[in-house]
């Protein structure tokens, strides 16, 4: 469901291709020994090669190009058996070399797709172009001195895989739906932790207009720096509207790059990158060409994990869940397990429902991860079936659910600590419902000159004479009699 | 292709060499002149053949991912022109 | 105690094993001669402490038993090897106070075994040349003249031009050098010396500072063919840390002379037969066809087609890796600084100030010749040429064993006498630059001395990892020629 924009002369269609950095999960460099842990000592962990001494080599890490495999195994992708790594030249002081090694025209992955779901329930395909290896760059602060900039080369040759769809995308929700799910691809997988705080996740959206049915593309700008799913959607509301203002009025727009200042809310142009950059790409002569053996890639393979969208359609069929559910179960990995072993042999559907409506509202509550919930996936299943043998009735079972939650304690234990096992002995239902009647003589009477409404105060008082522990069908059933005498 | 000065100028602001005028008027038809030279290779007909990069006949080796490198802060920084708190120091970077 | 700088390296090992004389003696002559010849400017960084610290460990070792394969030999370590904590100048301005923190594997490896390294000698700035003088640190001298009384100062060749001297002055018995287009050969022929470049991958390149990575090969200068082959074992072998390096066993090069070439089949290129070599270099080379085949090999006509290409397309390669190799020197992080107005301006002056007009020459012409628009033109059009040079030596090791050509068209020229032209200072490299293109192993021996009494190599190359054939039929060739010319500041010394 494109996003139009309502310009002075019509209608326009956002048109967005999207590339996404994501840093490969690996101990230690793309092409160095270094550590890669976040936030450590300025220059500590950088070896002569990360600081391009002279003379020094780069070795590529295995564990890398495991990673981007599989992430391209992920997205569906082509895998390229010979990649080949290219410098991309350019100064900065953030980057040592003089050269970003990079794949240009053979990278490791090729054409795949990815789908992304959407409000209104529909599923769409997003193309991806291709995926490739390639270094991070160091880390310049210009807020620390009046005249100077300080470099840190700690993040210098750090892995990063660049993700680039095709230009797909055809608005602000789209966007982030790409992202979700691209986040949710990489986190199951396990080949980048998707941490957009951390920097370890960024997006660089490539944005242009053109008027709505029109075929052709329009003149797109690259935008930087959009670090956040939030400033995605801000950066393309805005960006999107400038250009139709500028088409509108007689303008044309210039293909480059722009910022987006998440304090004013707008992106400008980023002149700095603009002045001739020629990158003069060429193959690494330190460097020889990626050739991947076919077993490699097969290991590989046969080592993937179920992915969102063979979760989500499983979760379905398997326990009978609405799509809207399974979208929920899946969303995260630790979740969607956590759901499985707790529905493993229980009533899924109330599985999820207890999963959804209780347990992830209390822990969101307590900004508790799932991973550290107190009550464990076997307990939750346990409390359900607690649940489905009419042991306690659902009422009961939110008391149970609270006490739970604050000791960890099994449900069952708690049930039999509290004596709050339901009660299903017939003669004993009646007799506290023979008594409710009896104490009630007038409202019997009155329900039978036909107040029907009163029904419920006479269950309400059954239920409070006997701590909620009669089964509730049974009360239902037994009182109708008894009242109709 | 004839080289002039003004293509050597741009040539030297990609590679971040400051050329002075006497440079460039040195400069400019020695580059000329070689890049002159270089074009002979379009007598010969490449059409089927594929470019080679490098000579060296193995398979490219990769290493084990773990963390054994680093960690020597001052020999990073020791050679530097100016450094502080443990930072290269440059000239103030506007975006 | 001039004689024990005059011994070949092999004899010196003998010598130190029977205690004739002690690894520090040893060092100190050579100390000693490297002090007399400073007038040549061989080296850039003397290290006679560290020398002497090293000698004198050698002389414990072998006082144990315990000799390693290169105790107690006095080397020169050309100076783009990265030394640690011994400052390392790739001859440049822009290096000129870097002092390594690591220690570059082919010297740690000849350290290791018991070199004792005695200096960081000269070179052209980052290897770029052919006659040593484009360093920032002044030409080196060679230690030949004319024998027309002209006194003119010679080049020693390049751009391991320092290298080549010392061995050749006697103030070291071996020193590394790099060839990435001849800078091993040439300098060797000019000296009248042996030298060689092992096949592309042979030795690590890690911590030698690069200038065309494709092409840059470490090797080794000695006085002759044997002491090459003990050394460049040392200095050879797979390292982790060069994704180029080669898994391959090191043979025993040594053990390859068996002074014996019966039956080796020896390529003759009819395209080095260049137009206007001068008679005496094709005199030297039908000299070397004649010992061959009096030795009972056998002479084969082949074809080795692309040759004319071979340096076009070297000097658009070797240029291309340059320009990108040499961006790292920014005044940033090591090495030269010129402040500016902002960061740009900084790193266009450092670079400016720190960079000489041959370096800046090939920046110029690598940035262009990679740049949009030319790419196809010139860089990938030069690869596929190196892929048909790559294939022309495949197709000739077909019939022949190894390759015999001159190393250069020219003895060694005057200083200066080929400033004012790169492109006919380029020609220098005609011989030895198709070899670097195709990655195989190539040795200069002394062969015969022109009319001006200046030494003329001969070049022997063979099959990709078969250094072997090639020390062998080397061998062979020095012993034939019995060349014993040595510069005249040596005779005068002997006399």
């Amino acid at each position: 469901m494109a996003e139009i924009v309502k310009g002075e002369t019509g209608d326009w269609e956002i048109v967005i291709g999207m590339e996404v950095h994501a840093q490969i999960t690996s101990q230690s460099k793309l092409f160095s020994g270094a550590a890669t842990a976040f936030g450590a000592e300025p220059n500590s962990q950088v070896s002569f090669v990360d600081a391009a001494m002279p003379g020094m080599l780069p070795v590529l890490n295995e564990y890398c190009v495991e990673q981007a495999v599989r992430t391209g195994l992920g997205l569906n992708a082509q895998i390229n058996m010979t990649s080949v790594f290219e410098r991309k030249n350019y100064f900065y002081p953030d980057l040592p070399q003089g050269y970003q090694i990079s794949q240009f025209q053979h990278p490791i992955v090729g054409e795949g797709e990815i789908e992304i779901d959407l409000s209104d329930g529909t599923v769409k395909p997003i193309r991806i172009e291709r995926l490739h290896m390639e270094q991070d760059a160091g880390k310049s602060l210009h807020d620390q001195h009046p005249a100077k900039s300080f470099v840190d080369l700690n993040r210098s040759g750090t892995a990063l895989m660049e993700i680039v769809s095709r230009p797909d995308i055809r608005g602000a929700e789209e966007a982030s739906a790409y992202l979700s799910k691209l986040r949710m691809i990489l986190r199951y997988l396990g080949t980048c932790d998707g941490n957009m705080d951390e920097g370890s996740m960024r997006a660089d959206v490539n944005l242009s207009m053109r008027r709505l049915g029109d075929e052709t593309l329009g003149t797109r700008c690259e935008i930087k720096n959009v670090n956040s799913i939030k400033a995605v959607q801000m950066a393309i509301a805005y960006e999107s509207r400038r250009q139709v203002e500028v088409l509108e009025g007689g303008g044309t727009i210039r293909q480059e790059t722009r910022l987006w200042d998440p304090v004013k809310g707008e992106t400008r142009s980023m002149r700095s990158k603009e002045e001739a950059h020629d990158y003069r790409y060429f193959p690494d002569p330190d460097l020889l060409p990626l050739v991947l053996q076919p077993d490699f890639v097969e290991t590989i393979k046969s080592s993937l994990p179920e992915l969102p969208d063979q979760k989500k359609h499983r979760f379905m069929s398997e326990f009978g869940l609405g799509a809207y559910d399974a979208s929920v179960l899946i969303a995260e990995r630790p979740r969607a397990d956590y759901f499985e072993k707790a529905a493993t042999g229980q009533n899924a559907k109330l599985v999820a429902n207890w999963l959804m409506n209780e347990l992830l509202a209390l822990l969101n509550k307590e900004g508790k991860a799932i991973s550290d919930s107190p009550i464990s996936a076997a307990q939750l299943g346990q409390l359900v079936g607690l649940i489905s043998d009419d042991t306690i009735s659902g009422k009961i079972a939110k008391d149970v659910f609270a006490e739970m939650f604050i000791s960890s304690k099994d449900p069952a234990q708690i049930v039999d600590e509290k004596g709050l096992k339901q009660v299903t002995d017939t003669g004993a239902i009646e007799k506290v419902i023979d008594e409710v009647l009896t104490e009630n003589a007038d409202k019997v009477a009155e329900f039978r000159s036909g107040k029907d409404k009163l029904f419920g105060f006479f269950v309400g008082q059954v239920m409070k004479k006997s701590g909620g522990k009669l089964n509730p069908a049974s009360v239902n059933d037994i009182l109708m009699v008894k009242l109709k005498g | 292709m004839s080289i002039d000065k003004e293509t050597v100028r741009k040539v030297a602001g990609l590679a971040r060499l400051s050329l002075t005028e006497d440079d460039l008027e040195r400069f400019t038809p020695q580059v000329a002149g070689i890049v002159k030279w270089v074009e002979m290779l379009g007598e010969v007909n490449t059409e089927n053949v594929a470019p080679l990069a490098n000579v060296v006949n193995i398979d490219l080796k990769l290493r084990p991912d773990t963390a054994n490198d680093g960690g020597y802060q001052k020999e990073i920084l020791v050679n530097a022109p100016e450094s502080m708190e443990g930072f290269f120091v440059v000239p103030k970077v506007v975006e | 105690m001039t004689e024990l700088t005059h011994q070949t390296i092999a004899a010196a090992l003998t010598g130190l094993k029977k205690k004739e004389f002690s690894a520090k003696e040893l060092a100190e002559a050579h100390i000693k001669v490297m002090a007399d010849t400073r007038h040549l400017n061989a080296y850039i960084t003397e290290t006679p402490e560290q020398a002497l610290v090293a000698a004198q460990a050698a002389d414990k070792n072998i006082a144990a038993g315990e000799m390693r394969p290169l105790e107690g030999i006095p080397i020169g370590m050309k100076d783009l090897f990265c030394t640690k904590g011994v400052r390392t100048t790739a001859a440049s301005k822009i290096l000129g106070n870097f002092v390594p923190q690591y220690e570059s594997t082919v010297s740690g490896k000849m350290l290791s075994d018991g070199a004792v390294i005695l200096g960081k000698t000269n070179l052209d700035e980052f290897a770029m040349g052919s006659s040593n003088t484009t360093s920032a640190f002044g030409n080196v001298i060679s230690p030949w003249k004319r024998s027309d009384g002209s006194n003119a100062d010679l080049v020693p060749g390049g751009s391991s031009g320092g290298s080549s001297a010392a061995v050749a002055a006697r103030s070291c018995m071996a020193a590394t050098g790099t060839d990435t287009g001849g800078s091993i050969r040439q300098p060797a022929a000019f000296c009248g010396i042996a030298g060689i470049k092992p096949t592309y991958g042979r030795c690590s390149r890690w911590g030698v500072i690069a200038f065309a990575s494709s092409l840059d090969q470490p090797g080794i200068f000695a006085r002759n063919v044997e002491d090459c082959a003990i050394v460049l074992k040392s200095m050879s072998g797979h390292d982790p840390k060069d994704s180029t390096s080669a898994n391959k066993p090191v043979p025993d090069f040594a053990a390859a002379l068996t002074g014996n070439v019966k039956g080796l089949k020896i390529g003759i290129p009819k395209e080095y037969n260049v137009e206007g070599m001068p008679p005496e270099i094709t005199a030297i080379w039908q000299k070397g066809m004649d010992w061959l085949k009096a030795g009972g090999a056998e002479i084969i006509d082949i074809s080795l087609p692309h040759t004319k290409y071979a340096l076009p397309t070297y000097y658009i390669i070797a240029p291309a890796e340059c320009s990108s190799n040499l961006a790292r020197y920014d005044g940033v992080r090591y090495g030269l600084r010129v402040e500016g107005e902002n960061l740009n301006d900084l790193y266009s002056k450092s670079r400016a100030e720190g960079f000489g007009n041959e370096v800046k020459r090939r920046i110029l012409i690598g940035t262009y010749v990679l740049s949009s628009g030319y790419y196809d033109a010139y860089y990938i059009k030069a690869q596929k040429l190196r892929r048909l040079i790559y294939e022309d030596f495949i197709n000739a090791y077909q019939k022949c064993d190894v390759i015999l050509t001159p190393t250069a068209p020219s003895a060694a020229f005057a200083i200066g006498e080929n400033d004012d032209d790169p492109l006919k200072m380029y020609l220098n490299d005609v011989f030895t630059v198709p070899a670097s293109l195709a990655g195989v192993p190539g040795m200069s021996v002394p062969a015969g001395i022109d009319a001006q009494g200046l030494p003329l190599g001969l070049q022997i190359l063979g099959r990709h990892w078969d250094e072997e054939t090639v020390f062998r039929v080397s061998d062979f060739i020095e012993t034939a020629a019995a060349f014993s010319a040595v510069p005249q500041m040596i005779q005068k010394k002997a006399a």
